[in-house]
């Protein structure tokens, strides 16, 4: 019989989209209540008798307290409380411990040591009346010397910021070296040339549109605790609480509601939860802390702030030997990196990138401040960003010494495809990757020859057009376990699958998306391995007293740790469906076969059980000797991190008499491994081009002499609108990772950590050959305009 | 003091301290919590709301300027278990993420399209550039407010 391959080939395909498994880009499960306005955010939770809290905040970036008056605040009718250090102090929380393994004051008792340093706290019976209470606490302040750069901090005879620690002399938080300095040492003696850049990565702010805050309810009479907070590590978080403030882990519970955005802010524990929990402990009602934009980005977790200069040894064949690499880090009061490796600067040392670099050493000095701590991953994997940055800017300077195209400086360089698994110089074994073909497909989509015609004629011409060319290499998806921990935490991730009766499931994980799609994507991968559409698998998250442990979501962990454990607990539970098939069927388990929701014995194709008939016998015809249900866990310990990568080419051109860059074009072709929701993951990429664009040329966290922290709210903290974003063209190579269940890698990041290099490579190929080789982020048209000017391009 | 006003098509009268900001009357008094604040500066539009049909921001209103006007939220988009043609753009085009600046972006695009039928690229850039997105980049809002637009403009047709 003839079979018609096209109508079968499309009845295929229809039932592929019905199921919704890998590779579909189904429309979003969790869109509907966030189009309808009922997504339920932390301040959307009402509480009865519940208060509302505000923190009186310190004026000055360094100085001494030496009282505080409540008693003005406390006599405005609907004041409840004004929690101040020495109150918390007597219940041994004045201070709480950070992820990176120092202390941090929750309320300052001695000094306040940056601007927007939290002194007191107000509760009080609404949000007005506790904003009204907290201008009126009086705070006795005698200012000291700020100290606003890591350089001024490390220089003999500083005055000290952490004087309160014991055996401190100094700003020094640490030092800490990766790779090999003799070997390096040897490559750069026998170097045909050495290229070196200094640049600067500044201090930006993740600003997720919705800030940080909870909804503290202590019970007075039960003892539990429930906790709505922005959190990306509920269960985490969980544990410290439990930890930090001796409370009975088994009695707290903490609900992340739906997350208006994270990017990395809501990962470390502040102190308004801490406060806010302490004030519903003790007043016994339920305590409501929202921050304010300027709360937010004066006070919560930064990124960056990383000086770094270094230099690659090439050889007389244009091949790079040796890379040194010195970093200097401004961690500002508290040294608070939410970061869970073991190495003090995270994960900075795959700063060799893509390339294959034999020898290098990476030195790195931390140094406190008197600015806001925090050092969170602004959508970055650990500050895989400010290395990536590093390495891309510093191949494009060596391109502009060896008088190179950038894109051959690369070929040149990059590891090649048969050298995974690849072993780097500073200890990392990146997992699989193809860096030509990634770099090929996006030179043809730009058509690279032809625009760099364009750019020799407008040179000609006097005109100022750049091409910008980054080839990042991710690493993502921690653990592994043995490796990576947060406070002992091993970094595996978890999924429980329940399969009901009737074939419908819910999956609950211990990741937490804040608009990344979980209730979507994880969906598919049990529709994949299971054949339970994913319009029937129910997914749930970020509560601790309803989800299985896991450590959260950051760092583009969720797919690749808590996606593989979801493909993990499927199989398990396919394979016990095969016990349950060979009872209904009456044969040897051994010879049942699954196909995507289909059991059949060998050579019986036809005479098919599909899961939805297994899952109703698992509860109702169950064989002897074996549990009824059909359910399971998994923690998925990872074997490896996932190393996603990409080129990325920008092309801009820039006004001579303003200095304003116009991006053309910006093309990102990423391959982040086997896509399981293509349209979620190609929102993602745009999302990250776009706050890789924001960094590089509009946000901007920075301080005058004093500490005074400039760009404290959304009008001096420029963040990209649809007018200022560039369109974006999106590519794609798919190399799946050798050691994940399905393939994938992990995708949030990638554009953040990509680009920025990206883009500002583009503007110095503009003007390097005016000799202008570097421009510190971000790239403004009056820094442009002064580098042309200083080259008497413009006047 | 008391104000009244009609919000999503019923009519209101609440009594409020002069100095409450819409959005807070909106989501504290009526528990209406689809408007949401991301800045309190008027920068990023989380808490844009239809006033009179014209995009306004919550935040920077005092409650006592809703005298006799007329109030649209989010909650107010979807008709009769219908949802309106810019809802459906932004779940078709995956014109979200996190959701938290939708029912500001869904309604600046309504508003928008009712305006101006047939908006290029650019005049929908520049018509949402007063509501900040962290998540998307943009691109797919635009398409989500495109897909609307083609929706009226068919169901317009359709009706002619």
């Amino acid at each position: 019989m003839a079979v018609d391959t096209t109508e079968a080939a499309a009845a295929t395909e229809a039932a592929r989209q019905a199921m919704g498994g890998i590779g579909v880009s189904l429309a979003r499960k969790e869109d509907a209540r966030f189009i309808h306005g009922q997504g339920h955010y932390v301040d959307d939770v009402v509480l009865p008798g519940m208060l509302h809290m505000v923190i009186v905040r310190s004026p000055h970036a360094h100085a001494r307290i030496k009282g505080i008056d409540s008693s003005a605040a406390m006599a405005i009718p609907g004041v409840i409380a004004v929690v101040t250090g020495e109150l918390l102090a007597q219940h041994k929380l004045a201070w709480m411990p950070t992820l990176s393994g120092d202390t941090q004051a929750v309320l300052a008792t001695d000094k306040v040591r940056f601007q927007g340093q939290e002194v007191a706290c107000v509760i009080a019976e609404t949000k007005y009346i506790a904003e009204d209470a907290a201008a009126l606490v009086s705070v006795d302040y005698e200012p000291l010397q700020a100290i606003t750069t890591p350089q001024q901090a490390i220089e003999p005879g500083a005055v000290v910021i952490r004087d309160e620690k014991e055996g401190q002399t100094d700003n020094k938080i640490y030092h800490w070296e990766a790779g090999d300095k003799d070997a390096t040492d040897a490559a750069f003696a026998r170097a045909a040339k050495v290229v070196s850049l200094e640049t600067f990565y500044p201090r930006c702010h993740p600003s997720p549109l919705e800030t940080c805050g909870c909804v503290a309810d202590l019970d007075p009479v039960t003892g539990n605790a429930t906790i709505y907070m922005t959190s990306q590590a509920p269960h985490a978080h969980r544990t410290l609480f439990a930890i930090v403030a001796g409370l009975p882990e088994e009695k707290i519970r903490i609900i992340s509601p739906d997350l208006g955005g994270g990017f990395g802010n809501k990962v470390p524990i502040y102190p308004g939860y801490v406060v806010a929990t302490a004030a519903s402990l003790l007043i016994g009602r339920p305590v409501k802390w929202i921050e304010d934009r300027t709360d937010n980005l004066i006070s919560t977790g930064f990124a960056r702030d990383y000086y770094m200069d270094g230099s690659v040894a090439i050889d007389e064949n244009g091949k790079f030997i040796g890379l040194r690499v010195n970093l200097l880090s401004d961690n500002g009061a508290f040294f608070a990196d939410a970061q869970p490796s073991k190495f003090k600067a995270g994960l900075f040392h795959i700063v060799t990138g893509s390339y294959d670099i034999p020898a290098a050493h990476i030195v790195a000095n931390g140094a406190y401040t008197n600015k806001a701590p925090g050092g969170v991953a602004y959508r970055c994997s650990f500050r895989v960003t400010e290395a990536s940055y590093f390495i891309e800017r510093l191949v494009e300077s060596a391109a502009v010494e060896l008088g190179q195209d950038p894109v051959t400086t690369r070929l040149n360089n990059f590891i090649q495809p048969e050298a995974f698994p690849y072993q780097s110089a500073s200890g990392f074994e990146y997992d699989s990757g193809d860096y030509p073909r990634a770099m090929k497909v996006a030179l043809d989509m730009l058509g690279y020859d032809e625009l760099r015609k364009e750019q020799a004629e407008k040179r000609a011409k006097g005109e100022l057009m750049g091409i910008g060319v980054a080839s990042f290499t991710e690493v993502v998806g921690a653990g592994k376990g043995k490796d990576y921990d947060i406070a002992g935490l091993r970094m595996f991730d978890s999924a429980e699958l329940r399969v009901h009766p009737t074939g419908k499931a819910i999956l609950k994980l211990g990741v937490k998306s804040q608009g990344q799609g979980h209730e979507t994507t994880f969906a598919q991968i049990v529709a994949e391995e299971l054949g339970i559409p994913a319009s029937d698998v129910e997914v749930r998250e970020g509560d601790t007293d309803n989800t299985p442990f896991g450590l959260g979501t950051y760092a583009s962990r969720s797919t690749p740790v808590g996606g593989a454990a979801t493909a993990v607990v499927a199989r398990k539970l396919r394979d016990k469906g095969k016990i349950i098939a060979a009872h209904l069927f009456e044969a040897d388990v051994a010879d049942i076969e699954f196909d995507h929701g289909k059991y059949n014995v060998k050579g019986s194709p036809d005479n098919v059980k599909t899961i939805q008939d297994i899952a109703f016998a698992a509860y109702t015809n169950i064989p002897d000797g074996i549990e009824a249900g059909l359910e399971g866990v998994t923690y998925y310990d990872p074997p490896n991190m996932t190393f996603p990568f990409g080129t990325y080419l920008v092309v801009v051109d820039i006004d001579k008499g303003t200095g304003q860059v116009k991006v053309r074009r910006m093309i990102a072709v990423d391959d982040c491994g086997v896509r399981i929701n293509p349209m979620i993951v190609e929102g993602q990429i745009h999302g990250g081009l776009t706050e890789g664009f924001g960094i590089a040329f509009m946000e901007l966290i920075t301080f005058d002499d004093e500490g005074n922290c400039i760009g404290s709210n959304f009008m001096d903290y420029l963040i990209p609108t649809a007018w200022e974003t560039p369109r974006f063209e999106l590519g794609e190579t798919v190399t799946p990772s050798p050691h994940h269940p399905i393939g994938a890698k992990g995708v949030g990041e990638s554009a953040t950590v990509g680009s920025p290099a990206a883009y500002v490579n583009a503007v110095i190929d503009a003007l390097s050959h005016l000799g202008i080789t570097n421009i510190d982020m971000p790239v403004t048209s009056d820094k442009v305009w002064a580098a042309l000017r200083s080259k008497g391009v413009t006047e | 003091m008391k104000v009244t006003f009609e919000i999503n098509g019923a009519e209101k009268s609440v009594d409020v301290e002069p100095r409450t900001l819409v959005v807070d009357l909106i989501r504290t008094k009526l528990g209406m919590t689809g408007t949401h604040i991301g800045c309190d500066t008027s920068n990023c539009g989380a808490c844009t709301v239809l006033l009179d049909g014209r995009p306004v921001k919550s935040c920077t209103l005092l409650a006592p300027m809703l005298e006799g006007k007329t109030v649209t939220t989010v909650e107010g988009l979807a008709k009769g278990g219908k949802l309106d043609a810019i809802q459906e753009g932004f779940h078709a085009e995956h014109g979200l993420q996190c959701g938290f600046c939708t029912p500001g972006m869904m309604l600046v695009g309504k508003a928008l399209i009712e305006a101006n039928p047939h908006p290029t690229e650019d005049e929908i850039r520049w018509g949402i550039s007063g509501n900040i997105c962290r998540c998307t980049g943009y691109m797919n809002i635009v398409k989500a407010i495109q897909h609307a637009a083609a929706a009226k403009t068919a169901e317009t047709a359709g009706v002619a």
